[in-house]
């Protein structure tokens, strides 16, 4: 599904931040992807979600070499992808309503009435109300925020979803539910998972296998943790 | 023995436009002794935060506060303080990091960006204990000591801090004043692991010295680690307060939220808790969890009150892991 091969990155002109970092998930795999904050694994999760450009490498997507990041992609390998960060409101655009949030990479792609009962259900799914919905991010918990990330990041049916550190701010039990219901939707509909993280435990539960990442901007000793 | 901290049925509102009430926290009672580190627990909007604000006299102007947050009288404070009630001027200079050390949350933002770790702790440790500046140095590097921050990265700005320095950076702050109670909010949030265990490990020895120490995390694992009694929090109320070592380990939780949080840990069952917290400020009439609670019946439409250790009409027997 997912191909990094000798990735290096960085920003400005600052040293790369990943160095000639190779990784594949394969369709339907979920993929762990362990290491220390500031070891560079965000940066690769932005690489590998088409929102940063590497500045040597290539990213293969579902067989197909990926020519341009960020606007540059081409508008089928965008949509490919779902991705949830840490920081929900870094994330959410703080004047739209948790409803309209949710929908919005429907209506963004000109498909909002075709989406907008799975929209409903994902929000359902999520545990959000009707009240909930009508409330803008400011007006509402990290947990409930990032339970209508989640909701928007699945809303196209993406066949990799990107998750990057997506439950370090929220408690044991909210996170529980946002896995499961990441897990629903790749057991629906096969999507592969790579999940950046710095929980062992978490990341050992949920993913089928784990890389752990040296630290060093440089996961050339990266070890296998779990296999299932 | 006579607790560094006696917190009786403290309440915090917050008035809101159109008549609204947000009730944060309602009716916590606890007490903290020295040497001993109380861990409250709970999920982000329970009103652990908005407690914190209320014991150092942080809220915003629109709370309303009840109760009593006393700090008893000692060998140099002869009358007893109640934090809710001696206001601004006094708890600015005779409370905060003098008997109440705070370790913040993100401590890296916590530290102004253009100065240097020592002219921060200098500046704490002219102010606090009134140290000449020819005096400093030793006294600085003293401070830095006592945190086991790093003698020689003590010329460092925040951001060229790891998490682990910035934190110990922090602790080393909250330290300076010798306060014998230290109030750490939410110290591992974002943490790796291992850094998790030093952290930890740096403010229990601090416990096992004396101070009292109160945690204020949504991290179970590391409230396992640190603490010697667990407080659990949902919807502004203490549901259960036990034993740390019962709670995690065997008779284990007795409130039924208190065990649905600890059985998500992906160490243990990692199930959600279905549906989500209350709204504070629509608080239903009874128990506050028993729209989620497998156990609510009849009986929940009252509020269970907190009854040896835990709010809850069916609590689990304290003795029923034992069978
Ligand atoms: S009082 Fe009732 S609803 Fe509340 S936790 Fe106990 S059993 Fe559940």
């Amino acid at each position: 599904m997912l191909e990094l091969t000798g990735i290096t990155a960085g920003y400005d002109r600052g040293r790369p931040v990943v160095r000639d970092m190779s990784l594949a998930v394969a369709d339907g795999e979920a993929l762990g992807l362990l290491g220390p904050s500031g070891c560079g694994k965000s940066t690769l999760a932005r690489v590998a979600a088409l929102l940063h450009t590497p500045w040597a490498g290539s990213v293969r997507l579902a067989g197909e070499t990926v020519t341009g990041h960020r606007f540059r992609a081409p508008r089928h390998q965008r949509t490919a992808i779902g991705v949830v960060f840490q920081q929900p409101r870094l994330a959410a655009d703080p004047r739209l309503r948790l409803r309209d949030l949710i929908a919005e990479p429907a209506r963004a792609t000109g498909r909002g009435r075709e989406l907008a009962d799975r929209a409903a259900a994902l929000a359902d799914a999520a545990g959000l109300g009707a009240e909930l919905l009508r409330r803008r991010p400011h007006e509402v918990s990290d947990g409930q925020l990032q339970r209508a990330c989640l909701a928007r990041a699945l809303l196209l049916r993406p066949r990799l979803l990107i998750c990057d550190e997506m439950t370090a701010m929220l408690d044991a039990s909210t996170t529980a539910a946002l896995v499961a219901l990441v897990e629903d939707y790749r057991k629906e509909q096969g999507a592969a998972l790579l999940a950046v993280g710095h929980d062992r435990v978490l990341l050992g539960r949920w993913c089928d296998s784990v890389r752990e990442w040296d630290g060093d901007g440089n996961p050339a000793g990266a070890e296998l943790l779990t296999q299932e | 023995m006579t607790p560094l901290l006696s917190v009786r049925g403290l309440s915090v509102r917050f008035r809101m436009p159109h008549g609204r009430h947000v009730a944060a926290v309602s009716d916590v009672s606890f007490d903290l002794a020295a040497g001993e580190c109380l861990a409250l627990v709970g999920e982000s909007g329970c009103g652990k935060s908005v407690l914190t604000g209320a014991l150092l006299g942080l809220l915003p102007a629109n709370a309303q506060t009840r109760g009593s947050a006393v700090l008893p009288p000692d060998d140099q404070h002869a009358a007893p303080v109640d934090l809710l009630t001696v206001g601004e001027r006094a708890l600015a200079r005779t409370v905060r990091g003098r008997r109440i050390g705070l370790v913040p949350q993100s401590p890296a933002a916590h530290l102004t960006p253009v100065r240097t770790v020592r002219a921060h702790l200098g500046e704490t440790v002219r102010a606090l204990t009134g140290t000449r500046r020819d005096a400093l140095p030793p006294a600085v590097a003293a401070a830095a000591e006592r945190a086991a921050f790093p003698a020689d990265h003590l010329g460092h700005h925040p951001h060229q801090l790891s998490g682990g320095l910035a934190q110990r950076a922090a602790t080393a702050l909250a330290l300076v004043g010798d306060a014998p109670l230290l109030l750490a909010d939410e110290p591992t949030t974002g943490l790796d692991r291992d850094l998790v265990d030093r952290t930890v490990a740096g403010l229990r020895r601090h416990a096992d010295e004396g101070r009292g120490l109160l945690v204020i995390t949504h991290d179970l694992a590391a409230a396992a680690r640190i603490a010697d009694r667990v407080a659990v929090m949902y919807a502004g109320r203490i549901v259960e307060l036990a034993d740390a070592a019962a709670f995690f380990g065997t008779p284990g939780p007795r409130h039924p939220y208190a065990a649905g949080l600890l059985a998500a840990l992906p160490e243990r069952d990692f199930t959600p808790i279905p549906g989500l917290p209350p709204e504070l400020d629509a608080l239903p009439g009874g128990c506050a969890f028993a729209p989620r609670c497998a156990r609510a019946d009849a009986a929940c439409a009252a509020r269970p009150p907190l009854d040896g250790g835990v709010a809850c009409h069916h609590a689990t027997a304290p003795e029923a892991a034992d069978a």
